[in-house]
């Protein structure tokens, strides 16, 4: 059902944890559809010089959220959020239809963590982003417009 | 590997497959060909299988009707007493929110087909409670469908009382015994039931064989039309290696079930006292005392069962899971949700099955590698923070 990257990433996921005075912190998802995510961010000089990640969900929620931390990690935050959860979907060499979902919540748990630097720091945050609402909201209702 | 979902489905056993062969080759007859002695040969195993399986379930041999599933039974049942209700003035038909989705999806069907469906509540147990029977039945009722055991949470219901509710007001009377047949006693008579599903493969038969035991006197509409076979209620030509087969699994799991029970027990009993023991933040699903003997469902709080599920495949433990991950839709088990869990928690929850195949020794294995793994997925949970 999931690629081995899927589940070497379920397996040893990278950069879980937290950072202490994390300078972003964002959480997506809820309890009741099954995943929550929730991402740290260490930003220096609008660099994302570190990232930590904690999940509940499924075996796809845990891999896409460790994928998601590895892709942006690095990177500049104009870059961050420019992820897609197309890009963490190819990075996992695929996902199993009804586990997209997981891929878009990694996506806006980065997002969210970005957002919340942006408000502390008093930087722009772009409004196209979502930050997490389950893909009810105008800027993913379906992956076509998101396009 | 540790095989603990013997609820899902079991291997056909050694003995059982050895009544079966011959009937693919040498004993190939159609049992209706009764002019030469292969049709002859296979219409008598036939017939003795119903036999046995009537002396398994306490019924007459004539309320026996093969079917190819569980799931085809309670169609059957459900759709068949339904319709015959309804050209006596009935609308109404009564089931509980904990069904397996072989009742609860013929409901619905019927639901949009005009009838009404009363969808009975149960408590935190699993229990469906008589009163609300009594509440709920009256002379609009054409069928009260009701499992013997649940699938999931392995809760045993109280059918005898419910039954005599249903036809106090004139109801008729269903039970899907699917995860009971073979387990625990399932006495068609004493149990007082009109209708009732068996399944073969949950005892060791292949799959693809059930049965509906059916009142005498009771005429549901055919369930497939045809030829004669099923006395002409269900055409098509009899599977007679599977029915031979479904008919020792079930006199084998019966002649045995007082030593299996008693073993299958102890196993049970040890998981559910040892996880309570070695992991903390765990509720048990289901009655305590009313349940199946080889059913353990938990939750575990703040984690995911999908999750778990993986791990434990990667260390050889085949399980199940009632998390909307492993349903393939966004909502947890309805049988979870049902007794009160609350989403989060529904989530979180594993069912473990154990069998006759199963041994202490596996039960002590598992003991040792789940307490890490929910550990583990804790330690990156978000909700676990603060604990």
């Amino acid at each position: 059902m999931y690629t081995e990257k899927v589940m070497d990433h379920f397996t040893n996921p990278r950069n879980v944890g937290e950072i202490e005075n994390a300078d972003g912190v964002g959480t997506v998802g809820n309890a009741k559809c099954g995943d929550i995510m929730k991402m740290y961010l260490k930003i220096e000089n609008d660099v994302i010089v570190d990232i930590k990640f904690k999940t509940f969900g499924c075996g796809a929620a845990i891999a896409t959220s460790s994928m998601a931390t590895e892709l942006v990690k690095g990177k500049s935050v104009d870059e961050a959020l420019e992820l897609t959860n197309k890009a963490v979907v190819e990075a996992l060499g695929g996902l199993p239809p009804q586990k997209i979902h997981c891929s878009v919540l990694a996506e806006e748990a980065i997002s969210a963590a970005v957002e919340d630097y942006c408000k502390k720091t008093g930087r722009e945050f772009p409004k196209n982003k979502c930050t997490g609402c389950c893909g009810s909201c105008s800027a993913h209702k379906s992956d076509e417009e998101r396009e | 590997m540790i095989y603990f979902d013997n609820a899902a489905t079991t291997g056909v056993s050694p003995e059982v497959l050895d009544k079966m062969l011959p009937f693919f080759k040498e004993r190939f007859g159609n049992p209706s060909s009764q002019f030469y002695e292969a049709g002859r040969s296979a219409k008598e195993a036939l017939e003795n299988a119903r036999e046995i399986i009537a002396g398994c379930l306490n019924c007459d041999i004539n309320e026996v009707f093969f079917t190819a599933s569980g799931s085809e039974a309670d169609n059957w049942a459900v759709k068949g007493a339904a319709e015959a209700g309804l050209a006596k003035g009935k609308n109404k038909i009564i089931t509980s929110a904990i069904e397996h989705h072989a009742v609860l999806n013929t409901c619905k069907y019927l639901e949009k087909h005009g009838y009404e469906v009363v969808y009975l509540p149960v408590d935190e147990n699993g229990t469906v409670l008589p009163q609300t029977l009594k509440d709920a039945v009256d002379d609009k009722t054409s069928i009260v469908s009701i499992m013997l055991a649940n699938n999931e949470i392995g809760t045993i219901e109280p059918i005898a009382e419910l039954a005599g509710i249903a036809h106090e007001a004139g109801a008729l009377f269903h039970t899907d015994a699917v995860q009971a047949a073979g387990h625990i006693e399932t006495d068609f008579k004493a149990l007082g039931v009109d209708l009732l599903s068996i399944s073969g493969h949950k005892f060791h038969a292949p799959k693809g064989v059930g049965a509906l035991i059916t009142r005498k006197g009771l005429r549901l509409p055919n369930l497939i039309h045809g030829g004669g076979q099923e006395k002409g209620r269900r055409a098509g030509t009899e599977n007679v290696p599977y029915i031979v087969g479904m008919a020792y699994a079930l006199k084998f799991a019966c002649d045995n079930m007082e030593e299996n029970t008693k073993k299958i027990k102890a196993i049970r009993d040890r998981l559910i006292s040892g996880i309570e023991e070695k992991i903390p933040y765990v509720k048990l699903n289901g009655h305590r005392e009313q349940r199946l003997p080889g059913n353990v469902n938990f939750s575990f709080k703040y984690i995911e069962g999908e999750s778990l599920m993986l791990w434990l495949d990667m260390n050889s433990v085949a399980v199940s899971s009632g998390s909307a991950c492993a349903s393939g839709s966004l909502d947890p088990s309805h049988v979870l949700l049902a007794i009160g869990l609350p989403h989060e928690i529904a989530h979180g929850s594993l069912r473990l099955s154990i069998g006759d195949l199963n041994t202490m020794e596996e039960a002590d294995k598992l003991l040792e590698i789940l307490p890490p793994i929910v550990e583990k997925l804790r330690a990156m949970s978000p909700l676990y923070e603060n604990k």
